[in-house]
């Protein structure tokens, strides 16, 4: 008995639609963040998490409705990210129905907006995207920086100084993503997960590399993460979220069943 | 037939007053308006944040008299969430103690920074995510929820009530059993989000707003 280890589908949204489709068998609208956000509720996802890539701000409307209606018939936690630049937009999607926003470039652009968005909303809903890569060749001792811009964006940034000095900013969950093994399907980079996990007293969700469900069990057991997020896997029916929760569960792993 | 979600200034109050709408066909208000709270039916005390930010808001918002007066009343069912339970204690080691509103009797709490998992591994502060609520008492708010049925907790404090008979509900985490489910009369205070707990929390908001108690 205790808490259980979190699965997050996440939703790549673009003007209102799932982006690189869904492929759920028996779903009436593929494009639709509404139904596909109450498909992965119906089977038991812990939370979601919506990433708003629209390009125009014209279009973030949209999204915004988007979010009001997910909110209106999915009672799980629900966060946003991608273009969360100031407290207004944070506002908005709280008010829209978000329960946690989550920041990236603009905590790199300008970390005290953190501090700020903290005080004022309180550091539960402030969860601070991290876009990791490994810096060091193979012999060296290991070492990541944060990148910015997918990936293509050197800071300098120490990816573990970053994650401490964010939550004693006020980040209340850390999103980490290993930019090296985004899309690869070959597993998390469980160095830095462990690593950015033990250094943080709050809760770090592995993101980046997810192709099957020995994956998501390395994720918590190895890397020490509290929650997993993936995408593909779950998106196109390779995997539904029971099959993982339950292969999560025979491998010693708590979780919701 | 209205229910309060009374709103004084402390977070994002959206999420409970949908979930209510999802449950009931009574008129749902997110209100700060003294005669609309006296004037509902059922009230929602919601609470996010820091614990002397969210006092500090219900005495500035002049809601805090009226607060005390409908606790002493107890005219009316009231839902305590998240730091709503906490604020009912006597008060909180939150920034410093902080002296909450007293209606129960007991203190809140902070989890140890150092409390570790079985495995050794360091447990994680807030409690995040999703755990296990065992009934201690029979409630009429637990009617169709299973005995350790999971909810969604996020919190770094945690009630720990005095009476017995007051505590409801209890999750374990680390080496504490924290009361997460605490009341007397017409008041229940839950430390987790019904409102974000799916068919269970669901179905505490559902039992809560055909709640009758004897007062």
């Amino acid at each position: 008995m205790g808490l259980a280890k979190r699965i997050i589908p996440c939703l790549d949204v673009d003007a209102g639609r799932v982006v690189k489709g869904v492929n759920f068998v028996g779903i009436r609208d593929a494009g639709d963040p509404v139904e596909i956000a109450k498909r992965y509720n119906q089977q038991g996802a812990d939370e979601i998490t919506f990433l708003d890539i629209t390009a125009s701000h014209q279009d973030r409307d949209t999204t915004v409705e988007m979010v009001e209606r997910i909110a209106g018939e999915v009672f799980i936690p629900l966060t946003v990210g991608g273009g969360i630049r100031t407290c207004d937009d944070i506002r908005t999607m709280l008010n829209a129905g978000a329960d946690k926003v989550s920041i990236n470039t603009a905590a790199v652009v300008n970390p005290d907006f953190v501090r700020e968005a903290a005080e004022r909303f309180g550091s539960q809903c402030i969860v601070v995207a991290i876009d990791a890569k490994r810096v060091s060749a193979e012999h060296e001792p290991p070492r990541w920086e944060i990148f910015t811009h997918g990936g293509r964006k050197p800071t300098g940034l120490d990816a573990i100084d970053w994650a401490r000095k964010m939550v004693d900013y006020g980040a209340g969950e850390l999103l980490l993503t290993s930019m090296d093994r985004d899309g690869t399907k070959s597993g998390f980079d469980l160095g830095v997960t462990r690593a950015i996990s033990d250094a943080v007293p709050v809760p770090v969700i592995a993101s980046g590399g997810v192709g099957n469900l020995d994956h998501l069990v390395e994720g918590v057991l190895k890397g020490a993460a509290d929650a997993v997020l993936a995408a593909s896997i779950f998106h196109f029916g390779e995997y539904t979220i029971p099959d993982a929760k339950r292969y999560m569960a025979e491998h010693g792993i708590e979780m919701r069943l | 037939m209205t229910i309060a979600v009374i709103d004084y200034g402390m977070g994002n109050l959206h999420s409970v007053a949908k979930a209510l709408e999802h449950v009931t066909h009574e008129n749902v208000v997110i209100t700060r308006d003294s005669r609309s709270i006296r004037g509902a039916t059922r009230l929602v005390l919601p609470g996010q944040g820091a614990i002397r930010d969210c006092m500090g808001e219900l005495e500035r918002t002049e809601l805090r008299g009226l607060v005390d007066e409908l606790l002493a009343s107890q005219a009316k069912p009231l839902l305590g969430i998240c730091v709503g339970q906490q604020m009912l204690m006597d008060a909180s080691e939150e920034n410093g103690g902080i002296e909450c509103l007293g209606f129960l009797p007991g203190r809140v709490r902070h989890y140890s920074l150092n409390m570790h998992a079985e495995d050794d591994t360091r447990l994680k502060v807030p409690h995040m995510g999703w755990n296990q609520v065992t009934q201690r008492h029979d409630h009429a708010l637990w009617d169709g929820i299973d005995d350790g049925a999971r909810f969604y907790f996020v919190h770094s404090y945690y009630v720990d009530a005095e009476r017995d008979g007051e505590v409801f509900g209890t999750t374990r985490y680390g080496n504490v059993e924290a009361h997460v489910a605490t009341g007397r009369e017409a008041v229940f205070a839950v430390q987790f989000h019904p409102e974000k707990s799916a068919d269970a929390g669901l179905r505490l908001l559902e039992n809560f707003v055909n709640w009758a108690p004897a007062v």
